[in-house]
């Protein structure tokens, strides 16, 4: 097969389109999978503990 | 350095004395070119090293307490380094703004000439200044939200000594006319392949400082962070592909050709933008603001929506630096479309921002360092809101190689890049030098302001003669002739020409404010005992007041 001009377009307009949404929709599940949340919000608040050492 | 084990003084020295051979080998090779002064340099700078390294050799080795605190002396050195590429940067910035309005300012020598000094100008404040404020930050970061140590002790030095010779190469190169005439790649390729050594080194130190993490979650800055280092490296490499003329010639020729070099070059310099200008300072503002004020960002899951949001459209974005040119139309729909997009996780991180500060604007009214990170936060989304309306193609028909794009870009630059930058250090020098506070926080305020009224007339000047420049090209007479020359409009640029070099001098001299102020606290400002005053109080977190996490 020869790698061309319409082989670029093949890529870009089908499968590009295709592996984006298939990883956007990856992204939002990822996001509000439930058992996420106290990871999540753990981290939102985990920033502020005051000692400025490295736990061991 | 004084932290260094036996073992990493030895590998350091093994280190620099190969540098000192290759300066050697390359002054040699280059003796009729300028590459062989910048042989001359990595000898002298490494040799400077290796001295420094060689008065503590016999030193007493560190003991194992080191451990139980983080590493931040390569922080502080990254620091100040920040601040001497921000003034030398901006110096030159005033200077190249300064002959566009009075163009015998070139003093008719080579090396000060407009096109010498202007990727002087660019390299120094994107990569010297904008560089090593993201590596110092990112070190400081990761530690503290990995709750980790960075993982050895000689790396972190190399990353940063290696970057600023990088740096040092590239910016002594354009004096002397040396260049690959690539907008933000200028750097010839030695050079480039030595990033790419730094690079990886950087790389690896900080996913293995992830890898020793204490928290089960990697906290999103460090995503941010992450996103810049690798995505850099990838767009470094690809763009910069090049076969020098011989190994003693700084001239090389890259292996792109035509349209495929023009599209190679802009989705480089679009990402660089995305990943150098954005990503990473993406990740100073999601640790230091609600650092300093006191609050968990409003929407965890939003700033990972917005994450991804960014890393994956703003590789198909490039292309609307080259609308209307001889890229297929496609591509630069393509282009067009992706930037348009692009709003939304933008504008999704700015209203994260201000959202969290949503609650605490009396902390923003009376601290001028939490103002920074709001200002910040603001011109990003100005900057993302115009950037998104340029790329339209009609639109980009008006502004494109006009001083419009120029105003863009220091929107982005001064008022979301530089702020954000001083209102993380305002933040990180009084923490990392265990200082109770600013030297002074009044001349926090005065940098403040220069540096708000110095953006804003730098943007308004640019905005005002780049729509004037673009209406004048293109305003026909009934019998269709052009009615404006190009010299007519350079002539209407003059005044704004000096509104912005003010602008810009007042910029300049808000960073050496700032430099003065980090120099005094280090010297004079007492070790803090306890908690520090110049930090906000607590009470969003341990307090009264309720925030969206609890
Ligand atoms: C003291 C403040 C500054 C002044 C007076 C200044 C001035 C200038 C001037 C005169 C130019 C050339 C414009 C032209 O060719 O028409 C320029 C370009 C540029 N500057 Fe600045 N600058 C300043 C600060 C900064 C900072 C802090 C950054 C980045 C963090 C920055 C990034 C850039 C970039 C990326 C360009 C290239 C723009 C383009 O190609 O469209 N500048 N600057
Ligand atoms: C949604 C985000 C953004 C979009 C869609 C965008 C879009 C654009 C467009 C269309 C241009 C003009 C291209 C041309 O006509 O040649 C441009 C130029 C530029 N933008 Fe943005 N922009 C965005 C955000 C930013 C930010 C946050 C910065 C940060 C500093 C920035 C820095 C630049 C620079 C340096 C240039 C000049 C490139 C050159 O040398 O020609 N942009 N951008």
């Amino acid at each position: 097969m020869d790698f061309d001009h319409e082989t670029m377009l093949e890529l870009s307009k089908v499968w590009g389109l295709l592996y984006l949404i298939l990883f956007s929709v990856g992204v939002v599940v990822y996001t509000f999978w439930p058992s996420n949340r106290a990871r999540f919000d753990r981290a939102q608040t985990e920033i502020f503990d005051k000692d400025d050492t490295p736990w061991r | 350095m004084g932290q260094l084990t036996t073992g990493e003084r030895e590998f350091a020295s093994v280190i620099l004395l190969v540098l000192m051979i290759l300066g050697i080998a390359m002054a040699a090779a280059g003796r009729f070119d300028p590459m062989g002064v910048h042989g001359g340099m990595v000898f002298l700078y490494s040799g400077a090293l290796l001295w420094w390294i060689l008065t503590s050799f016999f030193g007493k080795e560190p003991d194992a307490s080191r451990f139980s605190s983080y590493y931040d002396d390569p922080i502080k050195v990254g620091v100040a380094l920040t601040l001497f590429w921000a003034v030398f940067g901006m110096f030159i910035g005033v200077w190249a703004a300064a002959q566009l309005a009075w163009p015998s300012l070139n003093f008719d020598t080579a090396w000060s000439s407009f096109g010498r000094i202007r990727p002087a100008h660019t390299t120094g404040v994107i990569f010297g200044f904008g560089g090593n404020a993201l590596i110092a930050t990112s070190f400081h970061v990761v530690q503290r939200t990995s709750r980790a140590r960075l993982a050895d002790q000689l790396s972190p030095w190399f990353v940063i000594f290696g970057y600023n010779l990088f740096c040092l190469i590239a910016v002594s190169g354009y004096f002397m006319g040396v260049t690959q005439s690539k907008e933000y790649a200028e750097a010839e390729w030695y050079a480039d392949i030595w990033l790419v050594i730094v690079w990886i080194a950087y790389f690896v130190l900080f996913v293995r400082t992830l890898a020793r993490r204490k928290e089960p979650h990697i906290y999103v800055a460090n995503w941010y962070y992450l996103a810049f280092i690798l995505v850099v490296a990838i767009l470094h490499i690809v763009n910069n592909l090049a076969v020098p003329v011989s190994l003693g010639n700084a001239k090389s020729y890259t292996v792109w050709s035509g349209v495929q070099d023009a599209m190679v070059q802009w989705w480089y310099g679009h990402n660089a933008v995305a990943f150098f200008l954005t990503a990473g300072f993406l990740g100073m503002l999601y640790y230091y603001l609600p650092i300093r004020a006191q609050r968990p960002i409003f929407s965890y899951r939003l700033s990972i929506l917005s994450f991804w949001g960014i890393t994956f459209f703003y590789m198909w974005a490039g292309s609307h630096h080259l609308h209307y040119t001889a890229l297929p139309l496609w591509v630069q729909n393509l282009g067009m479309t992706f930037s348009v997009m692009l709003l939304v996780p933008s504008w999704a991180s700015a209203g994260n921002a201000l959202l969290t500060l949503n609650g605490a604007w009396h902390r923003v009214r009376d601290d001028a360092t939490l103002r920074f990170i709001m200002m910040a936060a603001f011109f990003y989304g100005l900057s993302t809101f115009e950037g998104s309306f340029m790329a339209i193609r009609p639109v980009n028909s008006l502004s494109h190689y006009t001083d419009w794009t120029v105003g863009h870009v220091h929107a982005g630059a001064l008022g979301w890049v530089a702020m954000i930058t001083f209102g993380s250090f305002y933040t990180l020098v009084p923490s990392i030098w265990k200082r109770e506070r600013m030297y002074s926080s009044a001349l926090v305020e005065v940098h403040f302001w220069l540096a708000v009224i110095g953006t804003l007339i730098y943007v308004f000047a640019m905005w005002n003669s780049g729509i004037i420049q673009g209406l004048m090209w293109r305003t026909y007479s009934p019998d269709n002739t052009l009615v404006y020359s190009f010299v007519d409009s350079l002539l209407a640029m003059y005044p704004y020409y000096i509104a912005r070099a003010f602008g810009g001098l007042l910029f300049l001299i808000g960073a050496i404010v700032a430099s003065f102020n980090i120099w005094m606290t280090v010297r004079t400002v007492p070790v803090a005992v306890q908690a520090s005053s110049d930090a906000p109080l607590p009470s969003g977190i341990y307090g009264a007041t309720t925030s969206p996490a609890e």
